[in-house]
């Protein structure tokens, strides 16, 4: 909402200031976006009167000024072509910033004749356009005095104006907030009734009286659409960066932003019969004054005549029948639509207008005859003509409902003392509340501009908000002597997995839930993808069925910014439904091309999928998962290479998957450099029991000497090493400590159906050491257990 | 001089003058082997009479024990001196780089997070969640924003597509939560006051320009009892602020304005000074928004099943990304979502940077590398 100083003071009687005037706005919740103030670089400059004015002694178009400041008489060049012995202008003395040119000025020798300073432009202070000559002030005027103040300066205010303050979408609502907050008074406004000479010949009916409770109109007959706008009007509305157009349209976008009110001017001739506010019909077309054409809804509200929608009732006018250069009739309408219908108007059809968006929030009630009077008072004065009665269809009122404060709250809600029972009274009737005090309670009825205050919080609101927040004491948080932990297990978990990966070498990173559809139909896992209405653009257009997908997005492109070798990883939710709660947290990482640049130690090399794995499973040993009992099993989804992935379980419950991407989705993505990856299900790592003890099992060393023993086994090459491992692990408990897989070999000397796996067993004496003969029965053991849970034998 | 005293002279000037622990062997074997020249004169003491038998092996056993001695010195000196020279030999340039390692990092969000944990945990507040795909019940209508209210359209929400049973309906669809103030709700349904919870999280909103991502993250607060008023809002915030910005002074002001679920409703600004290239939080003329705050609605108390008539509280919300652009000076909102792998590393915090009240807030990490 903007505005500029004068058109405030229209209606505020104040002496403040504008930098006082800007802070008591924002002081009050009318925050000041903005000030353009040209005024503010003027300090510099005053008045001056010519005394003396000769030709330069060597230019036929410059003269020698001799410039009283009123302090002193200066010698200045000048090159205006309107200078005369006694003209009053602004000069400008060496130093100041001529606001034009954003430079300094400099005193200056101009064709061998010293100049101390110069006499100013209109332009060049950036007050108007005119650049023909120099300012020439009225005879009268005293010398000495700042520019600024004998300028006609208006500075332009803007404010944002919260949604509840709807009447501060004009001019005379700001005022009154101002004049509440002790900056002056509110000047009355005297609206004069217009009684009308003859009758309307169109006329109104409402057949939708839920959403338009009240429609006026009247006719003005003979009115000039030529006639000039004011140029105080005209000046306002190009400051607040309206186009004036015709004095018709003017007058309504001024009357809309001076009080808030919405007015629509209908070209009387054009319309056919008479008028109808109705609800649209369904695929109802209304061309709009933007030119563009709309299909309505039963929803949406028509001004209609004979012919159909002429206007969106409180959202814009029609192209056809509004006003143009040479109407002569006119139908003013002033009418009251309800916020929802208006709301969901413009929603639906996205048309944004000054009316809606006062519509839409709220129109004060009570304005609706008054504004009409307003309007054609101003049709009269600006265009004459001669005005009918007016035609009023329905009633104005409002809810007069009583609101109640019991001022002792101000210390009890908001913590401040010292605010009397007398200051909330006053406060309230600066605002227009009609205030009433009994048993030491106020009273309040709102005033009809007003929707927002329905509770003793809103009354508080008011008061606090003119006393200023800033004068509420600030009083620390009590808190529990000892503090306990805060963090669930699983939200700590979260932030140990975090740190875990990031330790592994890792870059978190954070993207949107957001994921392209494109990417993400290949990581549903069956389940039905969950599609945003709306997207903002269409590669963010799913809710992310898997973690992995914005993680790929991002390796493509840092792939594409020359960095090909990657680990990064993201704790974040992903989605399997679309009801709230289908959601789960997802430690999901990347490892893409090789560990590390070419380097002389040689030590790089591919990332493959024991890294994925390694990561999937320090990231739940960080979660405090039972890695140790996990099973593997090779079912991983099919984004992932069938035979280089596996799931990471715990019977039915799912922790991780990991392994080598789908060859088909690198390719899908155009990326041709390898990844690996993991997704850990945080929520699904088991918690540890609460009533597990801290203290940790004894530790049992045997002063023996541990005996490593290698064995080569062969087998089917289906067989997964862990179950040889198990085997082994489990032939001897007492015995065996350690099981390690040391080499995997296949290849010649080995049927095609086989492989080699060779294990070394750590045998760990307990109370003497082992016999050649005990030690060989143990490895006869693993052997024979190996084979046979596995069907391997020795190589 | 005696014979004997000749050979072992001899025998002496040949390991004084040998350069190789070889040679020196062969000199040992020559002198002390079993054909050895020592060796040799002791098998000569069984043919000699006893008396000059003890006196002359007193000697050759004397001299041999200062050759053994004079061997097993030499060797020494030979072998330190040959380990110098392999030494010398086996140097490594140590100007070389290590192995290649990656430092890891964590995201500036979730630096942040942990930081407005440990704050708000030393004020007695717990961490509350909520869902990011919402319904309309607790992302508008029991936040006091029911349908068509006009706050409701300024928040530029994403909706989820129905299931294809039926046609679209705007007023019924879940949406991606615009805000975490849903949270609150859901709190207040599942405990009773006082409450005392933040809740940090994802937020949606269809906007997406310089200062602007269709997602950012949150953090709502909600105090909940008999007698929190806003000077106590005001205290818990500025305590907050000031711990978080790691500053001694912190100049506040507070605009009032408007939010449906709170009443009455603020903003709050933070001091600041800003230059061209830099932006101090806790001095100078400018001031700078943060966050948003008030006294819960009573509507919005009601709808969560807590009576407004006797419980009374305070919510606030801001953004935790731009708290991290603040306090790190991270210029585009805008990055942070881009996995831009060399805004990580500048922008990330290293893995052992964990957040406390006691260690600090930041850098405890050591320095990234």
């Amino acid at each position: 909402m903007k505005f500029t100083l004068s058109w405030l003071k229209e209606h505020l009687d104040t002496t403040a200031n504008i930098d006082t005037i800007t802070e008591t706005l924002t002081r009050i919740g009318l925050e000041v976006e903005e000030v353009i103030n040209p005024a503010a670089a003027l300090t510099d400059f005053h008045t001056a009167r010519i005394d003396k004015v000769e030709m330069h002694p060597d230019s036929d178009h410059l003269h020698v000024l001799a410039v009283n400041t009123g302090k002193e008489v200066l010698q200045v060049v000048c090159g205006a072509p309107n200078v005369h012995e006694g003209l009053i202008g602004i000069y400008a003395p060496t130093g100041a910033l001529i606001p034009c040119y954003g430079e300094r000025l400099k005193i200056a020798k101009i064709r061998g004749v010293e100049s101390m300073g110069m006499m100013c432009s209109e332009k060049e202070l950036m007050v108007g356009d005119d650049h023909n000559g120099i300012i020439e002030l009225p005879a009268d005027t005293e010398i000495g005095i700042p520019a600024a103040e004998i300028l006609n300066i208006d500075p332009v205010i803007e404010v944002s104006i919260t949604p509840n303050r709807a009447e501060c979408l004009g001019v005379r609502g700001i005022a009154r907030d101002l004049a509440a907050a002790g900056l002056g008074t509110l000047k009355p406004l005297t609206i004069r009734h217009i009684p009308g000479n003859f009758k309307s010949p169109i006329h109104v009916s409402v057949s939708c009286p839920d959403v338009c409770p009240i429609y006026t109109a009247r006719y003005i007959k003979g009115v000039n659409n030529q006639a000039q706008t004011p140029k105080w009007m005209k000046d306002r509305l190009v400051a607040i960066g309206l186009h004036p157009i015709s004095p018709l349209v003017d007058i309504t976008n001024y009357i809309n932003y001076d009080l808030s009110r919405p007015l629509h001017v209908f070209d009387a001739d054009k319309l056919t019969g008479d008028i109808c506010v109705r609800m649209a019909h369904e695929h109802e077309e209304f061309t709009a004054l933007n030119e563009k054409t709309y299909t309505l809804d039963t929803q949406s509200l028509g001004i209609c005549d004979d012919d159909g929608v002429q206007c969106l009732g409180g959202i814009m006018g029609g192209l056809n029948k509004g006003s143009y250069e040479n109407t002569t009739n006119v139908l003013l309408e002033c009418a009251l639509f309800t916020p929802t219908c208006i709301a969901r108007t413009g929603r639906k059809l996205q048309l944004d207008s000054d009316s809606r968006a006062r519509y839409e929030r709220w129109v004060d009630p009570m304005s609706t005859i008054s504004g009409n009077d307003y309007a054609t008072q101003m049709i009269l004065d600006i265009c004459g003509g001669e005005a009918s009665e007016i035609e009023i269809v329905g009633q104005e009122k409002y809810d007069t409902k009583p609101v109640y404060l019991r001022p002792e709250r101000l210390k009890t809600f908001i913590g401040i003392d010292n605010i009397s029972l007398d200051m909330c009274v006053e406060t309230l009737q600066h605002l227009g509340f009609t205030v009433r005090v009994e048993n030491g309670v106020i009273e309040a009825i709102s005033p009809s501009w007003r929707h927002d205050i329905e509770h003793e919080q809103d009354l508080i609101e008011e008061i606090v908000r003119m006393v200023g927040l800033d004068n509420i004491p600030a009083t620390s948080m009590k808190v529990a002597a000892f503090p306990q932990p805060v963090l669930t297990p699983l939200q700590n978990n979260v932030v140990l997995v975090r740190h875990e990966l990031a330790l592994r070498g890792m870059f978190e990173t954070v993207t949107f839930s957001f994921t392209d559809s494109q990417v993400a139909q290949y990581f549903h896992r069956g389940n039905e993808p969950v599609i945003i209405h709306n997207p903002i653009i269409t590669e963010l257009d799913e809710m992310r069925p898997s973690i992995l997908c914005n993680l790929l997005i991002g390796a493509k492109n840092n792939i594409a910014r020359g960095y090909p070798n990657l680990a990064l990883f993201e704790v974040a939710p992903e989605f399997y439904g679309r009801i709230p709660g289908q959601q789960r947290t997802v430690a999901g990482g990347i490892r893409v091309g090789k560990t590390s640049f070419k380097d002389w130690t040689a030590t790089q090399r591919s990332y493959d999928v024991f890294d994925a794995k390694a990561d999937a499973l320090a990231a739940i040993a960080a979660a405090k998962g039972p890695i140790d009992s996990l099973q593997i099993t090779t079912d991983a989804p099919n984004y992932y290479h069938p035979g280089r992935s596996g799931t990471l379980r715990l019977g039915k419950n799912i922790l991780a998957y990991f392994g080598e991407l789908h060859p088909l989705i690198l390719k899908a993505l155009d990326i041709k450099t390898n990844i690996v990856a993991f997704e850990v299900f945080v929520e699904n790592i088991p918690l540890p029991r609460d009533t597990k003890s801290k203290a940790k099992k004894k530790l049992e060393l045997s002063s023996l000497q541990a005996v490593e023993k290698d064995l080569a086994f062969v087998v089917a090459k289906n067989v997964p090493s862990i179950n040889i491992y198990t085997a082994a692990k489990t032939a001897d408990r007492d015995n065996i400590s350690d099981v390690r897989i040391f080499d995997v070999y296949e290849g010649d000397n080995l049927p095609e159906d086989k492989k080699s796996i060779a294990i070394t067993v750590t045998f760990q004496p307990k109370d003497k050491s082992y016999t050649d003969a005990e030690l060989e029965a143990l490895m006869n053991k693993v052997i024979s257990e190996v084979g046979k849970k596995t069907g391997a034998s020795l190589r | 001089m005696s014979e004997i005293e000749v050979i072992k002279n001899e025998i002496e000037q040949h390991i004084a003058d040998v350069q190789d622990t070889k040679v020196l062997d062969d000199i040992r074997v020559a002198a002390l082997g079993k054909k050895g020249q020592i060796t040799e004169l002791l098998k000569t003491l069984g043919t000699m009479p006893l008396e000059e038998r003890i006196e002359f092996g007193k000697k050759i056993n004397a001299i041999k024990a200062e050759i053994e001695a004079s061997i097993v010195a030499k060797k020494q000196e030979l072998e330190v001196k040959m380990l110098n020279e392999r030494l010398k030999k086996e140097v490594i340039d140590v100007t070389l780089p290590c192995r290649p390692e990656t430092q890891g990092r964590i995201h500036p969000v979730s630096k942040v997070y942990e930081e407005i944990v440990a704050i708000f945990a030393e004020m007695g507040f717990e961490i509350a969640e909520g869902p990011d795909i919402e319904d309309q019940f607790h992302n508008f209508n029991a936040l006091n924003m029911p349908p068509n209210h006009p706050a409701r359209q300024m928040q530029d929400t994403f909706y989820i597509n129905d299931d294809t049973s039926h046609d679209f309906d705007m007023d019924c669809a879940y949406v991606v939560r615009t805000h975490t103030s849903g949270v609150q709700i859901r709190t207040m349904e599942k405990k009773h006051p006082p409450i005392r919870i933040i809740a940090p999280g994802r937020t949606y909103r269809s906007d997406y320009d310089a200062t602007h991502t269709p997602m950012f993250h949150q953090v709502e607060g909600l105090v909940i009892d008999k007698k929190t008023t806003m000077a106590d809002l005001r205290g818990c915030l500025y305590d907050f602020l000031k711990s978080f910005f790691e500053v001694d002074t912190l100049p506040v002001r507070y605009r009032p304005s408007y939010f449906p679920f709170t009443e009455p409703s603020a903003e709050m600004d933070i001091g600041c000074l800003k230059t061209k290239d830099e932006l101090k939080i806790g001095a100078g003329t400018d001031w700078l928004e943060v966050l948003g705050c008030g006294m819960v609605h009573p509507n919005v108390l009601k709808a969560g099943g807590i009576d407004p008539n006797e419980y009374q509280g305070f919510a606030f919300g801001m953004g935790i990304d731009r708290l991290a652009m603040l306090k790190y000076g991270i210029p585009d909102l805008r990055t942070f979502f881009e996995s831009d792998i060399r805004w990580i590393k500048n922008y990330g915090f290293t893995p052992l940077d964990f957040s406390s009240m006691t260690s600090g807030l930041s850098n405890n990490g050591g320095l990234a590398r």
